[in-house]
């Protein structure tokens, strides 16, 4: 076999890409299904010189990865839905001070401890909106183990760019299923850059462009001398509770985001064109849907297929546009209707968008779906 | 081409690696494979399912839908999945109590006791159920299943391992010729 | 005095500190332990949590990191695995550290790694106006104790010992050349290593109580301490009920970090292959 073809587990690709895109740093906790993460970047991380720390808890885990970030290194953390919960105020943290951060978060059935070894899709506003206030955040969704690796490879890119947390939403499914995998030649890819300010004297921390502009991250120990705090801060990265600091730190902070959501927007589409039904779905449930939109279309029907590898921002006039040809939308999800909301919000006004939840930690099987789709159109 | 499989047993039997080196066979052979699991909480003991679709082109979707091959290694695990085939062939280790009768054939064979007597280890029972698999399905090349078994299995037991196989391929074989 | 403001940064100054409090004498000792010792100061991060005494950092003039409630220590075990070579040095209050940073606190101890905390405890939740904390005496009053509090606290040092550090003091705001002293040594020490700095509140904890004001609150505090040379010379009877101050325990043991280089060091000989350059690319001068 030719060394770069591989098969591999999705946990697995995810832990390669980010070594391959300059991993430095791993802080985590064990938690199914995500533990094959920690294992193997135990494992490999010092063979490139990197660190890995299990730490006591997420919290710790996650805090230790900022630490770690604001230092330079690139560091990532992985996780499942109650390690994920433990998370979210650090994720805050993240989002205001603008570290760079890397999150796998391997769903599972919840709430609480649910279904641990069982796939679940439930995680998807848990990403969006699990730390208090209004905060950027990207959330990328690989549909199978190939795109595990090019979109956590793309989570560093996103990260180290817009200095922003990115989280990379797969599920138990996809975290350990295995695949065919060619992996890239090392020189066809760039490893992504932090942008780095080049002169200590006169250095600001947070100062940017107001409309979505992002800072030059100077690296500690490196004669800088900054501040970094979680309170809202000026330019100079003084704490400040003035409105106007306020007001301007956080347009430019969801601006940052937001402003790029459509650019951020990264899917799989088929068949919309002249699709009387357009099916959505992500992650493994997407599996089962495009199985069972193909085998509709091969039976004549007007069926196509949208999967959305950007979740968050989420790509609202991308959607709109694909989706016009469509005169209803079944959004299957192994969750009671996260995605569906974003669907329904983006192009529900014209059309009715049925929901196909399932959360009994199974995964979806494609005739499922095919029935209703057969009874959607 | 899709064929599908299924290896159900008992936790702790090996079956998930099984299936993961069945997988890569294919891959060696230039194929598409992909294998999924289910799990309970039990590292020993509960059941354990490892799946494996094999096709020429793309895979969309990962899982077995309707399995060519069952391979049974306990009575719990024929009683889980045996009733459920509607075609194919069901493979199962001589001591599964076939109760209640399935509607496809059934090729029972000593997989257990080929590895505790005839190999003197009982933990390599899984890689003498690959090749039994891979010598009745066909689906893999002796020589990818070899290689596969040398690339996975843990360093020291390639010996052990690559004797299990050929024993898995042999009462395949004779299997084969009783038909 | 004017040499020791170039370790601050004067334009974030006046502090939001109540007059009387011991946070500024606390902040002071680091920073003349610092400079008594003489380390650069572009080596030096310093870490907090939440609270009043977490926001000392924001008047340094280092690389500074004021962090979420309790996590300073995680935030600073980061900071310290991936840069082994800057100095850490984490302030915490009693409630950053003892109640929601407890189990940071004592993992962190575990290990043995390379981290200075400095604990300035003032028996209170300040910055929320005076709720008991886990190093509320028992029978003192805070707002969420108006009775009287029913339960004990923390002996800091002894957990500390308990949990692996390596180093472990305590000083007070009174004692305040011992306090400097004690956190040159804690900043020296390979390992980790713990300065307990008890501190008057005279706003939350002295006026709650019935202390008095700042003066009254620190003699209440000193009054409470015999330091551990003296105590050793002393009958039991003597000791009871004293705090020791003073240098609490010493001892050598390997540093986590060093260890984990060693790892490092030790799997790239076998791995040669998969060696790729270390540290940052673009920011060599940051690795090592």
């Amino acid at each position: 076999m030719v060394e770069k073809v591989r098969l591999m587990q999705g946990n697995e690709a995810c832990t390669m890409a980010a070594i391959a895109a300059g991993l430095e740093f791993y802080a985590g906790y064990p938690i199914t299904p995500s533990t094959e993460i920690a294992e193997m970047c135990s494992e490999e991380l010092p063979k490139v010189g990197g660190k890995f720390i299990q730490m006591e808890d997420e919290i710790g885990s996650i805090s230790a990865c900022i630490g770690a970030s604001l230092t330079g290194a690139k560091a990532m953390t992985a996780t499942s839905g109650p390690g994920f919960s433990l998370m979210q105020e650090a994720i805050g943290y993240a989002s205001l001070c603008e570290i760079p951060l890397v999150i796998i978060d391997v769903q599972r059935v919840g709430p609480s401890t649910g279904m641990p070894t069982s796939p679940a899709q439930g995680d998807v506003m848990q990403a969006r909106w699990g730390t208090h206030g209004d905060h950027p955040i990207i959330a990328l969704a690989p549909g199978n183990v190939k795109e595990c690796y090019e979109l956590t490879f793309r989570a560093f890119e996103l990260s180290e760019k817009y200095r922003v947390p990115v989280i990379v939403l797969t599920d138990e499914v996809i975290g350990h299923m295995r695949e065919k995998v060619v992996l890239p030649d090392p020189g066809s890819y760039k490893i992504p850059m932090r942008a780095m300010p080049q002169n200590p004297a006169g250095y600001k921390p947070y100062a940017a462009d107001p409309n979505g502009g992002v800072p030059l991250m100077a690296p500690f120990g490196m004669g800088y001398r900054w501040h970094c705090t979680g309170l809202f801060h000026d330019e100079n990265g003084a704490p400040s509770s003035k409105p106007a600091v306020a007001s301007v730190l956080m347009r430019r902070l969801n601006l940052k985001v937001e402003n790029r959501a459509d650019d951020l927007a990264d899917y799989f589409a088929e068949g919309l064109e002249d699709c009387d039904l357009a099916v959505v779905s992500f992650g493994s449930s997407a599996m089962a849907a495009l199985s069972a939109v193909r085998r509709a279309r091969s039976e004549g029907y007007k069926v196509g297929m949208f999967r959305p590898k950007t979740i968050w921002p989420f790509p609202t006039a991308t959607v709109r546009r694909l989706l016009a040809p469509a005169k209803r939308i079944l959004v299957p999800e192994m969750n009671l209707g996260q995605l569906a909301l974003e669907i329904e919000r983006a192009a529900g006004c014209e059309r009715p968008v049925i929901r196909l939840g399932k959360v009994n930690g199974e995964l979806f099987h494609p005739d499922e779906v095919f029935a209703a789709i057969k009874e959607a159109l | 081409m899709r064929v599908e499989f299924r290896l159900s047993g008992s936790g702790g039997q090996g079956l998930l690696l099984a299936g993961i080196v069945l997988a890569e066979a294919a891959i060696r052979d230039g194929k598409n494979a992909v294998q999924t699991q289910s799990y309970g909480p039990e590292a020993r003991g509960g059941s354990s399912k490892a799946e494996v679709v094999i096709a020429d082109g793309d895979i969309d979707y990962p899982k077995a839908t309707a399995p060519d091959f069952l391979l049974a290694l306990t009575s719990d695990a024929y009683r889980s999945y045996g009733l459920s085939m509607k075609k194919g062939i069901i493979i199962t280790d001589s001591t599964v109590k076939i109760d209640p009768p399935a509607g496809v054939p059934v090729v029972a064979l000593p997989i257990l006791e080929t590895a505790s007597k005839k190999l003197g280890r009982a933990v390599v029972a899984n890689i003498v159920a690959l090749g039994v698999l891979g010598g009745i399905s066909g689906i893999a090349s002796p020589k990818a299943l070899k290689e596969a078994v040398r690339s996975r299995v843990p360093k020291g037991t390639e010996d052990l391992n690559l004797a299990a196989l050929e024993e898995g391929l042999a009462l395949a074989a004779q299997a084969k010729a009783a038909h | 005095m004017a040499e020791f403001l170039s370790y601050f940064r004067q334009d974030r100054l006046p502090h939001i500190w109540c007059p009387g409090c011991g946070n500024g004498t606390v902040t002071g000792a680091l920073v003349r332990a610092i400079d008594k010792l003489g380390l650069d100061k572009n080596n030096i991060v310093v870490v907090s949590g939440i609270g009043c005494s977490s926001r000392a950092v924001g008047y340094l003039d280092f690389d500074t990191l004021h962090t979420t409630h309790g996590r300073a220590i995680a935030f600073a075990t980061g900071v310290k695995l991936a840069r082994p070579r800057l100095k850490v040095i984490v302030i915490t209050g009693d409630g950053d550290s003892a109640a929601i940073g407890g189990n940071h606190f004592i993992h962190a101890a575990r290990r043995n790694i390379d981290i200075t905390t400095i604990i300035i405890n003032n028996n209170i939740y300040g910055m929320t106006s005076g709720q008991a904390s886990p190093m509320t005496p028992h029978g003192m009053l805070g707002t969420t104790a108006p009775y009287g509090n029913v339960e004990y606290n923390f002996d800091l040092c002894e957990l500390a010992k308990a949990a692996g550090a390596t180093y472990v003091a305590r000083a007070t705001t009174y004692h305040y050349v011992l306090l400097e002293d004690l956190i040159a040594k804690a900043i020296m020490h390979k390992g980790f290593s713990v300065v307990e700095a008890l501190s008057q509140c005279p706003t939350y904890f002295g006026r709650k109580n019935k202390i008095g004001g700042a003066v009254d609150t620190l003699n209440w505090i000193k009054d409470q301490t015999i330091n551990v040379k003296a105590a050793a010379a002393l009958p039991p009877e003597k000791r009871e009920g004293k705090i020791l101050i003073g240098e609490l325990h010493s001892i050598e043991k390997a540093e986590f970090t060093q260890q984990y280089l060693e790892v490092i060091a030790k799997v790239q000989r076998a791995n040669p292959s998969y060696a790729r350059n270390k540290g940052v690319p673009g920011c060599e001068l940051n690795s090592d």
